[in-house]
């Protein structure tokens, strides 16, 4: 495990790019705020006591139709879901000995890209690591949410269909440098891909929600890979530690 | 209609519930798992998803499928090659900044 000071600055370090893309996302679900009724404050605080595109989406359309406070409960449960699968993946990478206090606030930032990256430090994970990226990644979200209400549109489409890659250029080089070290993680990742568009393209599965395909695929893929090629003794345990990132691939099945 | 429904209660209901999603499994989930197969599904999760968010999503969230699906390619070259996070990110944004500039009036 890193030094505090150590996982505060590499958190930090990897923080930017998040931060980055959050603020560019995060502008664009103001704009989706506003128009379902929220001040610029109110979007804030739901962004900032949130912390996910996907569910404010939904809460923010489920606010401008109105609806029931249990549709709305079950609709932020279904969009948000798949932060349970990251959650328990995550548990995994905490030391016995850090206290429970830290599993409180890590679990507070559980985004995809937080998750991303912590699930994918060397050994276990220094809670420090999750703070230093929050730093940055939690102004940036409430911020981005903030002047997005307030402007609206004054940022030019292009600057902000530009920034809106920069979330998934992270998720891929969180990923590709592990399945270029393990071919069962760099079939699993293609598999992963194509049944995405699979599910995306064709009509008949237009009626599924998009955060429920993701957890749908999610369990399908992952249960099939966890038969098929079992991890042996502790994956996160051989991760190499020599601070480079998601190295953690060498286990993965070769047997 | 919207009046019969306190918006702050909506704000409420949306932070409880996903918190609660984020923090259960980590303050219920306090040891290490010993069970094989959930080991190993836990440990294939962080992969799929970020994969299955990744594709086709990222053709999408562009001006052009165009410049989404070029940023692509571009980012899994760089992290194949070894970019770090940092540089495959500005560098996707890059990529489609540039190629919009001449596909998208």
């Amino acid at each position: 495990m890193w030094s505090n000071r150590q996982a505060f600055r590499n958190g930090n370090r990897d923080g930017i790019p998040i931060a980055l893309g959050y603020f560019a996302v995060a502008f664009t679900l103001g704009i989706a705020a506003k128009s379902a009724g929220f001040s610029a404050l109110q979007a804030a605080i739901v962004s900032l006591t949130n912390l996910a595109s996907a569910g404010q989406y939904a809460g923010f359309t489920m606010v401008r139709d109105g609806a029931s406070y249990a549709t709305m409960a079950v609709m932020i449960l279904v969009t948000n879901a798949r932060y349970m699968l990251m959650s328990s993946a995550l548990s995994q990478k905490f030391d016995e000995k850090t206290p429970f206090f830290h599993r409180l606030l890590v679990g507070y930032s559980v985004t995809d890209e937080v998750f991303g990256i912590c699930v994918s430090v060397p050994g276990k994970l220094n809670p420090l690591y999750a703070y230093g990226a929050m730093l940055l990644t939690v102004p940036g979200w409430t911020l981005g949410t903030y002047l997005g209400v307030v402007m609206g549109n004054v940022l030019p489409a292009r600057v902000v269909s530009a920034l809106s890659v920069a979330l998934y250029g992270m998720f891929i080089a969180i990923i590709i440098p592990p399945a270029r070290k393990s071919r069962v993680i760099l079939g699993l990742i293609s598999v992963s891909m194509v049944l995405s568009a699979v599910l995306t393209y064709v009509h008949f599965f237009d009626l599924i929600p998009s955060g429920v395909k993701v957890i749908l695929l999610t369990v399908v893929i992952s249960t099939a890979a966890a038969l098929l090629f079992p991890v042996r003794e502790d994956p996160y345990s051989q991760i190499r530690t020599d601070g480079s990132y998601a190295s953690n691939s060498e286990e993965g099945g070769q047997e | 209609m919207m009046r019969e429904h306190n918006i702050y209660v909506y704000m409420f209901i949306m932070a409880a519930v996903t918190y609660l999603i984020r923090v259960l499994p980590l303050t219920l989930i306090r040891g290490e798992i010993r069970n094989r197969f959930i080991k190993s599904f836990l440990y294939y999760v962080p992969y799929v998803t970020l994969a299955v968010m990744t594709f086709p999503t990222i053709t999408q969230a562009t001006g052009s499928p165009v410049s989404g699906a070029v940023a692509f390619v571009a980012a899994i070259l760089l992290a194949w090659f070894g970019a770090g996070l940092f540089p495959v990110s500005v560098i996707s944004c890059i990529v489609v900044f540039v190629i919009e500039l001449f596909i998208l009036h």
